[in-house]
């Protein structure tokens, strides 16, 4: 056996020898500026596949790259959850109630054609089709914590861009103060559309503001590929620092309103799941608390919860949106 | 079937098929195979299994009449028992995986959330059913009164029946409540109807004699 002496150079390289880490970090900003096009059309799609490789693609469905958001808040440093467990342990109840049906299930799920229709308080109400929703604005990635109103946790990379970027294309009336999501409710694809559980089609809500805040995603894809179709094929929302089924799937309408418009979840059980439903450890679910939360493939079976975080660690961003509220009352 | 019973194998032939269940949960946390949230998994199948051997111990006594074997009853004691056995790995999966074993957190858990103090009370009402089931505690508290304190078993089932309507009460989702509470209602309605016929024949014999 070779023993190496510890003091040796080569085991133990001076500081010197180390790449300080404005320089590292320099050659991400560089991918990214490169990414953005100001390298040429030619090496923008090369650099663009460094600048999104962070998140592995599993190579399970068509890619969907994305350049890292520049948006606040829109890439958490927490280790990413395995695509297995992002992509199998869902809730998505037209598929079934339990999270390991809608894996099983969704196969069924026609995501082409498919359009979205924009209605209600706008000035450019219309049907846009995937295609052309896709090409509306720059697709970026971005790494969210996701926290479900049951307790678990993980870290996503979605790709997608900011839902404002639509909402300003369809210029909102003045009288415009929410924005309903209704899901896809196809029975003859989604076989647990009409069971009793929810009322269908699967409807989710947020005011203008949350609407229109930055970290608030049209969302498209995952781990550098377009999205599976037990995570919402082919377009959904997602809205980090709300309880996970704030973020409808598979949507298929957009409609502005002026009142609050009645949410699935709300109507199926009004005293545990509020119109705003925004991660707050100090308010507990009626039947559990939600102090803390288990993020999925990480946490091994006798390490102790971790603590979640208010707005799931998004308070910074987007606390000032609900400042003199009470929470208590407003859950 | 009724020499089958009587075979001097029968009884740990059923012993090991009851641990079956433990087995395959305990291969499954050990290989990490029980899906993305094995924490949920164990505890949720743990209370899946005290259901279902609650169930089954229910309906030895109504097999046992209606197919006249009596034999069954010599194996009412572990069933029961296994009852127990699978109610404390549900409460230590509970405690462990969810709570972290931080008993002051578990108390406060247990008194906060009905839907756990359902299942919490279930638990200690059976603790000493379990607690009675040897020979020597039978005698010592006489046929009567040990029957007496077995009943008990009939407000547990509705409080485990309870617990798991509660649990699934948020998303709506009854249909597998449906079917124990079903199982549950037939077994006890067996026992009501099978009372009242013994009690409507016995003035009757008592007119003939």
């Amino acid at each position: 056996m070779l023993i190496l002496p510890t003091d040796q150079g080569f085991n133990h390289p001076l500081g010197s020898e180390i790449t300080p880490r404005e320089v590292y970090a320099g050659r991400r900003d560089m991918l990214r500026l490169m990414a953005g096009g100001a390298a040429g059309a030619a090496l923008a799609g090369w650099a663009a596949r460094d600048a999104w490789a962070q998140s592995v693609r599993p190579h399970k469905l068509a890619a969907l790259p994305g350049v890292k958001s520049a948006v606040a808040g829109a890439v958490v440093m927490d280790k990413l959850t395995d695509y297995k467990d992002a992509s199998s342990y869902n809730n998505f109840y037209e598929f079934g109630t339990d999270k390991g049906d809608p894996v099983k299930n969704a196969h069924t799920l026609k995501t082409t054609p498919w359009t979205v229709e924009i209605e209600g308080l706008v000035k450019k109400p219309g049907k846009y089709t995937l295609e052309d929703l896709v090409k509306l604005s720059a697709q970026e990635e971005r790494v969210y914590r996701l926290r479900c109103v049951e307790g678990w946790s993980m870290v996503i990379p979605w790709v997608g861009y900011s839902l404002s970027e639509l909402i300003k294309r369809v210029e909102p009336l003045g009288s415009a103060k929410y924005v309903e999501f209704l899901t896809l409710a196809d029975p003859k694809t989604m076989p647990f559309v009409g069971s009793a559980v929810l009322d269908w089609p699967y409807a989710e809500g947020l005011r203008m503001d949350e609407a229109m805040h930055p970290l608030t995603l049209l969302s498209f894809g995952m781990y550098g590929e377009v999205l599976p179709k037990q995570n919402g094929a082919p377009v959904r929302l997602v809205v980090p620092w709300k309880y996970g089924f704030k973020s409808a799937k598979s949507i298929v309408k957009i409609r502005f309103t002026e009142k609050q418009p009645a949410t699935a979840w709300n109507k199926a059980a009004r005293q545990e799941y509020g119109f705003y439903s925004n991660v707050n450890p100090n308010v507990d679910h009626p039947r559990w608390s939600q102090a803390t939360e288990r993020r999925i493939g990480e946490d091994g079976l006798f390490a102790k919860k971790r603590k979640t975080l208010m707005f799931n660690g998004y308070e910074a961003q987007v606390g000032q949106l609900y400042a003199g509220m009470d929470l208590k009352a407003n859950y | 079937m009724r020499k089958l019973l009587m075979h001097p194998l029968a009884k740990p032939v059923v012993f090991v098929l009851c641990l079956l269940p433990f087995v395959w949960l305990f291969y499954g946390a050990a290989t990490n195979n029980l899906g993305a949230n094995p924490a949920e998994y164990l505890i949720r199948s743990t209370g899946d299994w005290t259901l279902r051997f609650l169930c089954i111990v229910l309906a030895v006594t109504p097999l046992r009449v209606m197919t006249s074997t009596p034999q069954l009853a010599r194996l009412r004691r572990m069933l029961g028992l296994f009852v127990y056995f699978y109610v404390v790995l549900h409460l230590l999966s509970y405690s462990w995986f969810d709570m972290g074993f931080d008993v002051p957190d578990i108390a406060k858990d247990i008194a906060k959330r009905p839907f756990i103090l359902v299942g919490f009370s279930a638990f200690v009402l059976l603790t000493p059913l379990a607690a009675t089931s040897f020979n020597r505690a039978i005698k010592a508290l006489g046929g009567k009164r040990w029957q007496l304190l077995h009943r008990l078993v009939y407000p547990i089932a509705g409080l485990g029946l309870l617990h798991f309507f509660w649990m699934r009460a948020g998303k709506n989702n009854f249909g597998e409540v449906a079917v124990y509470a079903a199982i549950v209602v037939l077994l006890l309605g067996w026992r009501v109807a099978h009372f009242l016929k013994k009690n409507r024949l016995k003035p009757s014999k008592l007119a003939d004699t």
